[in-house]
């Protein structure tokens, strides 16, 4: 199913001028995050790039990460991503159903068995296998099957990535990430929700360009685009410096732009391209839209204490706890005052006298 | 346990525990002092011992000119450590939604870059007050493990805190659940410890001051 | 984006915020001086630098248009353009959807994309060859 010629080749049947291969790996690298001095290199690993047979799984997911992609794309420069793919299985866009589509992936599978790269979006269920399944097969064992061949695995979303909303809190059906599952694959994760489409494409692109995964970072990000935090590359960092916050979503803060700490911004804790990749080839980012950052690509987002909760406040009801605190030290405190005037009484009454063990002893 | 399950356990259960122990402890503790009472002064009035009491309060707050001279480095260095430990804690606008959080109310605050040089200077100020207990032959002589164990529960937030806003060392959400966890179990030791003279100083001179404005003196 | 809050908002933001202005056209200066000593090129990506809403407009104003203007269609159109600083060049991939795919300030003498390729010449030599035989 994957084609043995090279990417260059490929480019140049299809009537691609040098010039034009050399816009395509300036766009590629730029949509790399890479910098522009190594736009040579680029050309060169591209140049002899052999086309890799892609098999994308969909599990539990809501198909956001996949219209993600392809909304952001057009059939000739980052679409030749998939013209330079041989996307072999994809159950929205493959044209194939049912048995067909099927043979189809076991094909592409036993061709390239050990050469293929494997995406993955979608949570797994484990608490019954059964909640979710393709071609009765469930997703557990369709994973676990499809993995074995697999030359490296892109788990794309926040769901595939780290469980995502089927696995927030009460978690029905057990949901659970890919990294929980296959062990012995280099996994890429591509966290959000949905990922920004040229962060999907341009880790497809490093694999494609240069035959490895990218540095990743300690929950198996790629740096390149989730190295910093939405924090550290906000426009608006210089409203939080000063101290001037939105207090709510329509007050003269936030009409002037001020920073979103106080609404429930997640930047300082999350990590993705938003700020400066941004959506949408570069039109804005939620911050910029005036909602504040839900730390969409970190783990157990969905329970991290409220998307409109700052950062610094306390989960739970801490008045009421507060509340309750002081009414029993009150009571305590009388009860055990009064225990100790009692006592006193009594030690007069006994004329007893004052040790030096009274006095050392710590209150 | 993952980042952000130990930052929702240190925003949630943790603090609601923290919470419990130190209003618990700090009540029943003053409550204590109170409900012994005092012997009443069976001598005829001759000012007004409220007014005393509340006076004092303010005044004590000036040192007088001898102790100054003795003690200078104490009563300095604690002035700048405990001014720039509330600036800190009360005007920084993260800290202020807590407070506005269980209080209900809020109140201004100051720019970060305030904050963040208020934090150095507090932090330089408590390392040479401990500098100095270590080195003083009498304050070295004096001091108990307590002593140590409260100064360490008093700088702890301070560091973690500058730590987690510059973000040096380990990621964001462990650098916040640390500073949180610093603060619980500032919280936790509070009471059992001599940091209890937050509240108990006001009942201290107004003690003093009431003693003496019942005598028709000035304390 | 739209109306008088919007307005509002971009001359406030672009004065106030990311400052990314000034330094910017500063490394552009640097790269004109490189130019000069050296021969080196200088390229900077646009789009990985976190822009605050109309910063980017107002590099692109500040820089002006100069005397040349390129249009290139290869895989869809790209703009070559030199601000009104000879060697400072502003270039725009755009794909067949007119997206933006690349954004970038070059300061050389002209940038590589115009030039016509060793490949391309070879290719169009034997096209020519061909038709003449």
């Amino acid at each position: 199913m994957s084609n043995e010629k090279t990417l260059g080749e490929v480019l140049r049947q299809q009537g691609v001028t040098r010039r034009g291969f050399l816009k395509f790996c300036a766009a590629t690298a730029s949509m790399m995050a890479l910098p522009p001095s190594m736009v040579p290199r680029i050309a060169a690993a591209l140049e002899k790039a052999r086309r890799p047979s892609v098999i994308w799984l969909s599990f539990q997911e809501c198909t956001g990460c996949t219209e993600s992609l392809t909304r952001s794309h057009s059939p000739t420069i980052e679409g030749l991503i998939f013209n330079t793919i041989s996307l072999d299985y994809h159950h929205t866009l493959q044209a194939a159903s049912g048995t067909h589509a099927e043979l189809a992936r076991e094909k592409a599978m036993q061709e390239n068995f050990g050469n293929y790269i494997l995406v993955v979006d979608g949570s797994i269920p484990t608490a019954n296998p059964g909640y979710s399944t393709i071609a009765g097969i469930s997703n557990l064992d369709m994973l676990q099957d499809t993995a074995k061949g697999a030359a490296a695995i892109v788990s794309v979303g926040t769901c595939a990535a780290y469980g995502g909303i089927p696995h927030a809190s009460p978690d029905p059906t057990g949901a659970v990430a890919v990294t929980d599952i296959i062990k012995d694959k280099p996994i890429i994760n591509v966290p959000g929700c949905p990922p920004i489409g040229v962060v999907i494409t341009g880790v497809l692109s490093h694999y494609l360009t240069f035959g490895a995964i990218p540095e990743l970072d300690a929950l198996g990000r790629p740096l390149a685009f989730y190295g910093k935090s939405i924090h550290d590359r906000c426009y608006r960092r210089p409203f939080y410096d000063k101290g001037q916050f939105a207090e709510t979503f329509d007050d003269e803060g936030a009409k002037l732009g001020w920073c979103l700490y106080k609404l429930g911004c997640k930047g300082p804790t999350t990590y993705n391209a938003c700020a400066t990749t941004k959506w949408n080839e570069g039109t804005s980012f939620p911050i910029e839209s005036g909602h504040p950052c839900l730390g969409c690509s970190e783990p157990d987002f969905w329970d991290g204490g409220g998307f409109y909760k700052a950062i610094s406040m306390p989960t739970g009801d801490i008045t009421r706890t507060a509340v309750y605190a002081i009414g029993a030290g009150a009571a305590a405190g009388v009860a055990l005052g009064a225990v100790n005037r009692a006592r006193k009484k009594r030690a007069e009454k006994a004329h007893e006298k004052v040790t030096i063990n009274d006095l050392e002893k710590d209150g | 346990m993952t980042e952000t399950e130990l930052l929702m356990w240190a925003r949630g259960p943790a603090l609601q525990v923290a919470t419990v122990i130190f209003l618990l402890g700090v009540l029943v503790r003053i409550l204590e002092i109170l409900v012994l009472g005092r012997k009443a002064s069976l001598a005829e009035a001759r000012g007004s011992a409220v007014a005393g009491g509340l006076r004092t309060i303010v005044t004590r707050s000036i040192p007088d000119r001898g102790t100054l001279q003795r003690s200078t480095f104490n009563i300095v260095a604690g002035y700048i450590f405990h001014t720039g430990f509330f600036v800190v804690l009360f005007l920084f606008a993260p800290h202020i939604l807590v407070f506005q959080d269980v209080l209900g109310f809020s109140w201004p605050s100051i720019p970060t870059q305030i904050i963040d040089a208020t934090t150095i200077v507090t932090i330089i100020a408590l390392l040479a007050v401990l500098a100095h207990r270590v080195r003083h032959r009498v304050m070295r002589f004096l001091s108990r493990f307590e002593d140590y164990l409260v100064w360490f529960v008093t700088i702890l937030p301070l560091i973690t805190g500058y730590f987690a806003f510059h973000r040096i060392g380990l990621t964001p959400p462990t650098l916040i659940a640390v500073h949180i966890i610093s603060v619980e179990l500032l919280m936790v030791v509070f009471p059992f410890t001599k940091l209890m003279h937050a509240f108990t100083l006001f009942m201290a001179r107004y003690y003093n001051g009431a003693i003496a404005g019942y005598r028709g003196v000035n304390s | 984006m739209s109306d008088t809050g919007a307005t509002e908002f971009r001359v406030e933001t672009g004065e106030a915020l990311t400052y990314n202005v000034i330094p910017l056209l500063h490394e552009i200066r640097h790269g004109l001086a490189r130019l000069l000593e050296n021969d080196a090129a200088t390229t900077i990506d646009l789009r990985s630098i976190p822009m605050a809403p109309g910063e980017e407009e107002r590099i692109i104003s500040v820089l002006g248009t100069g005397e040349v203007e390129a249009h290139m269609t290869a895989m869809g159109p790209s703009e070559i353009m030199e601000t009104r600083f000879p060697g400072v060049w502003l270039v725009t991939h755009y794909n067949t959807e007119n997206e933006v795919v690349g954004k970038f300030i070059e300061v050389c003498d002209m940038p590589q994309i115009l030039k016509a390729q060793a490949e391309d010449i070879r290719e169009g030599l034997a096209q020519l060859t061909a038709q003449l035989a």
